[in-house]
């Protein structure tokens, strides 16, 4: 007796699975000791005279504070440059630990984990094009959100729908602390982005 | 008052006869509960601008992971408990172009069902030479693998008697912040599949059938490891400047 054609099973799989997009799970409740990393949220280089810090916390349609958010961050460098850089995880070769980021080059890339009362913070350079782009992953979210903190007034926030670009616009609390919370749904419900 | 299978069973009847085609899961779907508070009501807004920030994205090296990153089986002093597999497959854009030295991540419960986390108090034995998460860069062709043990189902409190088909985690950069992936990989044939409220969130049966890996014979190695082949298609814009230099 002849044994199956081997890739039988691939092709078979193949045609009932179509060719769109890989559709996206939520990050789930156990992702924090796979993808926070030490410094994550660290941007500026030590010592940097300009550095800023953005904080805030995510929220649900309760007001109840999210404690297992992840939230990304792209921005561009003070010149508006998003060319990045490596390094944002630099590892120790020996051992394997995360290192921090070399000091020099501006990654712009960051990632936080929310703490017990949903609370983040950045410390990073003033992007150069007014804004920071934010990813939000959370348990419960089956599909991340998109958005963005912009530090000063941008003719963008007039395009949306009606005062609802306020909720994009930090607050700033002092010199060099600027507020930016989270509204998942709600009232205050956060304006998300799609790109398409 | 107890939420059974029974009833999430309905509710998720219910939201495929009444599914929209789509590839993504929407964000209010009620069988998984915890989307309830955590869904926006308003309809994402729509940026259009060619020059968006997000249509550019982070970057990461051979600084950034270790060769070991990508073999789960050999991070502590012993070998893990559990069947040996290796996972492999291709990550491209939706236009079928590879999407090359970009930062994959995985991370999953050892052969028992059970994460090293403090929250997750599943009383199944933890695995001391198991923890769980793996980093690679993908390659030329946008090809990654790992090495690892097959992880296995885990209860979860969403209803009475909920139990997670056994998944990988998956995290995935492609040239754009746009682009971003996080999603899991289940294994074929899973009897778990049509109780699961995550899994079913993905309502257009090819769409779910992207989510589960094949088992391929020729991926397993001989005396050591069964392979299987997870390919993984990134949704969203592509950075349009950059895409030959990465
Ligand atoms: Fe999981």
């Amino acid at each position: 007796m002849t044994p199956p054609a081997p890739a039988s099973n691939r092709d078979r799989s193949a045609e009932g699975r179509g060719t769109g997009p890989t559709p996206s799970q939520t990050v789930g409740p156990f992702y924090g000791y796979a993808l926070p990393f030490p410094g994550g949220g660290d941007l500026a280089p030590a010592g940097a005279p300009d550095a800023i810090t953005v904080h805030g916390r995510v929220r649900d349609g309760a007001g109840d504070a999210v404690p297992d958010a992840l939230l990304e961050f792209w921005q561009a460098d003070p010149a508006g440059n998003l060319a990045g850089a490596p390094g944002s995880l630099r590892r120790d070769p020996v051992t394997g630990a995360v290192m921090g980021r070399n000091g020099v080059d501006f990654t712009g890339f960051g990632r936080v984990a929310t703490d017990a009362d949903g609370h983040w913070a950045l410390r990073t350079l003033p992007p150069g094009n007014g804004h920071i782009s934010v990813c939000v992953f959370a348990r419960g979210l089956l599909h991340h959100l998109f958005t963005r903190v912009y530090l000063a007034h941008d003719p963008f926030l007039d395009t949306l729908p009606a005062d609802r670009g306020r909720t994009l616009l930090a607050e700033r609390e002092r010199e060099g602390v600027y507020r930016f919370d989270i509204h998942l749904q709600g009232e205050k419900e956060t304006v998300f982005l799609d790109f398409g | 008052m107890s939420l059974t299978q029974a009833d999430i069973d309905r509710e998720i009847a219910e939201r495929r006869a009444a599914a929209v085609p789509g590839d993504h899961p929407a964000r209010d779907y009620a069988p998984y509960r915890s989307t309830l508070l955590r869904h926006p009501k308003q309809p994402p807004v729509a940026v259009t601008d060619p020059e968006a920030a997000e249509l550019t994205g982070p970057v990461f090296g051979v600084t950034d992971v270790t060769a070991l990153d990508n073999d789960l089986t050999r991070q502590h002093a012993g070998e893990p408990l559990g069947e040996r597999i290796t996972v492999r497959g291709r990550v491209t854009d939706r236009h079928g172009r590879p999407v090359r030295g970009q930062l994959v991540e995985i991370w999953q419960a050892n052969a028992s069902g059970r994460y090293p986390h403090q929250r997750d108090d599943h009383p199944a034995p933890l695995d001391p030479n198991f923890t769980g998460v793996g980093r690679c860069l993908t390659g030329d062709d946008g090809e990654y693998a790992f090495t690892t043990i097959k992880p296995g189902a885990y209860p979860w409190r969403n209803h009475v008697n909920a139990w997670r088909p056994a998944h990988i985690h998956f995290s995935l950069f492609g040239t754009a912040f746009a682009q971003r992936l996080v999603t899991q990989m289940y294994f074929p044939g899973d009897p778990l599949f049509p109780y699961d409220p995550i899994l079913q969130s993905v309502t257009d049966d090819r769409a779910r059938q992207r989510l589960v890996a094949a088992y391929e014979h020729g991926l397993s190695v001989p005396e050591w490891s069964l392979g299987y082949r997870w390919d993984i298609v990134l949704d969203g814009p592509a950075a349009t400047w950059t895409e030959e230099g990465r």
